[in-house]
């Protein structure tokens, strides 16, 4: 067998950074919305991937398997990926009125119409 | 859209066999990939993509905004209610065994209704998602 | 037979509530159904805290499935006295509800409004962070003011980092010891602890959850979003989200780790104890600058926070005791303020200093209530303030660090000096000229207002109740994982 070596982490680490960069980097909020979800999926990668054990079955119980992957990493990640869509969503919503109250998305422009906030 | 042919031919195609397969995922859930959250969201990619095609008055003739709001909610309150079942015939919350005399026909019946509710719930939420972000700015315009 | 299903219970009613409300459609009947399920909870929330007082830990799976496969719900003492916060201010802020929402909420929203605060109330009480703050961004994007908007986004990309970072510590740990069950990790963390990765998953979490929590300086998003939200959502979540927060960290710090490791082996203590200073003094400072009521109440809040950090960074029982009983007694104490100023919004329509100016004259009641909670947060003796600083400046002491009792004696000069500029706008300047004329509160929104505020002296006479359970709750978080 393959040692697949420690890429996955890697990859983590890396749209970790960029995700999260975004996010902090762009004035932009949609921009920042697409920063946050790469930033989220970044950990779902994390989970999936150590989520796999090497040579086992699906966590069916049977005689004739005795090593299975553990389902509960998969199961949260999927409620993750359901919370990560619906704030999305939220956050999405949220910049559909900011733009009609404010008349634009960037941050900047919106503090510079409330000083005092 | 009007003139976009090929859309409407391909779409009109498409969205049966979208919806029978959201239904298969649904339904398939407890033997193979699939389950609620899943099917709901196939489901209401074919309302979607009706209404991306051939407009948002049309898909709302076929769906009623207040009658996907009353889907939402409905979905939610079968997964619950399905909870308060099995409590009430003496398991715990979310006790699936108990709801036929089979252990196993119950878990059955159990999870089949909870993904149902998590389905109906999920396509209704996805629905109301695309009406409001789609209707948004007709009101300004 | 309901008795061995109350853990169950408690989030079942509000969840079932929820969707109902949507049904009904309409304010009044949406508003009576989600006060029944809050009072109905409440109910549950005080069964089970008697419950455990006699029986100890009820553990309840979800399913009917043993862990470690299936999902344990585990209630314990510290746990039952979380829920009952969470549920008792509920069901005083609801009743509150009916007007103050009608004034700012328009009428055709306001069942999803119930609806929303339905939900967040079954997130809070089942400890399911990512619903409540879900429903909390909603909630505060409500707010009547554009900024409520701003507040609502800025909170959903602080919540959602923070939430995604405490998701990864726990995956850290699942890699580590191959369990999610909370028992389970204690159990198996010892044989890792001194990997780096078991560092780093220590330190997400805790710092996750403090954005959530609101700790200093992870605070950012705390005062646009108090200030923005509509009254009885301030109310609501400033006395409870922060609260459930500050809970988890107790659970991360002793009950996951164990406070050996924590305090001696990653030495948390050394960053915790500075910060919650820093919060106690400089949120207070703050505070003292600030013109709009609430938006000062939501600097204390952090202030406060910094209290309850202290506490539970002290590592003793004391300090954790005087940490729990700073959870009910604070969310008496907010829950009771910004009710009041709740009762000003609605009549005056404005939380502004200066319009709040000669108010002590128009509405005697509020201001009196605003007063008497006011003293309160300083820490007066007879009130629950003065109980939860009495215990926290004993735990400093026991640790020998009499420096600390003095920064917290300086910070509760500082609440002198904030309420001080509320109270002598209301009491001792004139109303401005051309001011409305505004009357008392309505009834319906001054006896939530009074219950929680007669609460704080209450509880600040007679202390068994609070102090007996935070005592007993802090033994079984130091206890259990030694």
């Amino acid at each position: 067998m393959i040692e697949p070596g420690l890429y996955n982490y890697w990859i983590v680490v890396i749209l970790m950074m960029a995700g999260f960069f975004i996010v902090m980097s762009h004035g932009n909020l949609v921009k920042k919305i697409v920063g946050l979800n790469i930033f989220q999926t970044s950990v779902f990668i994390l989970y999936i991937s150590f989520g796999k054990v090497s040579d086992a079955t699906a966590p069916i119980l049977d005689e004739a398997y005795t090593e299975y992957s553990n389902p509960l990493p998969h199961v949260l990640i999927l409620t993750a990926i359901v919370v990560g869509v619906a704030t999305s969503a939220l956050g999405l919503a949220l910049i559909v009125r900011i733009r009609e109250a404010y008349g634009t998305v960037e941050e900047d422009e919106i503090i510079a119409q409330d000083p005092d906030s | 859209m009007r003139h976009h042919l090929v859309l409407r031919v391909v779409a009109k195609l498409l969205i049966p066999f979208i919806l029978i397969f959201g239904l298969y995922v649904q339904f398939h859930g407890d033997y193979g990939p699939g389950g609620g959250f899943q099917a709901g969201v196939i489901f209401a990619a074919g309302f979607i993509l009706y209404g991306l095609i051939f407009g948002l008055d049309k898909v709302q003739k076929v769906a009623p905004p207040a009658w996907i709001r009353v889907l939402v909610a409905a979905g939610v309150l079968l997964f619950a209610g399905v909870g308060v079942a099995g409590m009430l015939l003496g398991g715990n919350y979310l006790d699936y065994g108990v709801l036929r005399h089979d252990p196993v026909h119950g878990q059955h019946l159990g999870i089949l209704l909870i993904e149902f509710g998590v389905g109906t719930t999920v396509a209704a939420v996805m629905i109301t998602i695309f009406y409001n972000f789609a209707g948004r700015g007709r009101e300004d315009r | 037979m309901i008795a061995e299903h109350l853990p169950a219970l408690q989030v079942v009613i509000p969840l079932l509530a929820a969707p109902v409300c949507v049904l009904l459609r309409r304010p009044g009947p949406a508003w009576a159904l989600a006060t029944a399920a809050s009072w109905a909870a409440f109910g549950v929330a005080v069964l089970l805290l008697i419950a455990v007082l006699e029986q100890g830990v009820l553990s309840y799976h979800l399913g009917g499935w043993e862990p470690p496969w299936g999902i344990e719900y585990r209630v314990d003492l510290a746990n039952a006295f979380v829920l009952l916060i969470v549920a008792a201010i509920s069901a005083v802020v609801l009743p509150f509800a009916r007007r103050s929402v009608a004034a700012e909420i328009p009428e055709e929203k306001a069942y999803l409004f119930y609806s929303m605060y339905l939900l967040c109330l079954t997130g809070l009480l089942g400890i399911a962070a990512t619903v409540s703050s879900l429903s909390s961004y909603v909630l505060i994007s409500l707010g009547k003011d554009r900024r409520a908007l701003t507040a609502a986004f800025q909170y959903l990309i602080m919540g959602t980092i923070g939430a995604t970072f405490y998701l990864l510590g726990i995956g850290l740990l699942y890699a580590m010891t191959g369990t999610l069950n909370m028992a389970d990790l204690a159990q198996r963390l010892p044989a890792v602890s001194d990997t780096r990765t078991v560092h780093a998953a220590f330190a997400f979490l805790v710092i996750g959850i403090g954005v959530k929590a609101a700790v200093f300086p992870l605070h950012l998003w705390l005062p646009n979003a108090y200030c923005y939200a509509p009254s009885v959502v301030t109310a609501f979540l400033a006395a409870t989200a922060t609260k459930v927060s500050i809970y988890v960290v107790l659970r991360i710090v002793f009950t996951i780790f164990g406070p050996a490791y924590s305090f001696e082996v990653i030495e948390a203590d050394l960053v915790m104890i500075p910060l919650a200073l820093a919060a106690m003094l400089l949120a207070s400072t703050t505070a003292i600058f600030q013109n709009n009521v609430k938006r000062l109440l939501a600097y204390s809040s952090v202030a406060q926070i910094g209290y309850m950090v202290l506490g539970i960074s002290l590592g003793s029982v004391t300090g954790v005791t005087a940490g729990i009983v700073h959870l009910f007694n604070h969310a008496m104490i907010k829950g009771g303020l910004f009710l009041a100023l709740g009762c000003v919004f609605v009549t005056l329509g404005s939380v502004q200093l200066r319009d709040m100016a000669g108010l002590g004259r128009r509405m005697p009641w509020t201001m009196a209530a605003f007063v008497i909670g006011g003293l309160s947060l300083i820490g007066v003796p007879a009130t629950t303030g003065f109980i939860s600083k009495w215990v926290l400046v004993q735990a400093t002491l026991e640790r020998g660090q009499w420096f600390f009792a003095v920064l917290i004696l300086a910070s509760s000069l500082l609440a002198l000096v904030y309420v001080w500029r509320v109270v002598e706008a209301a009491y001792f300047r004139p109303a401005p000229e051309g001011a409305a004329e505004v009357s008392e509160a309505p009834l319906a929104m001054l006896i939530p207002t009074w219950l929680l505020i007669l609460a704080n002296v209450y509880f600040g006479v007679d202390t068994s109740l609070t102090l007996g359970v935070a005592r007993r709750g802090a033994e079984t978080l130091l206890g259990g994982a030694a």
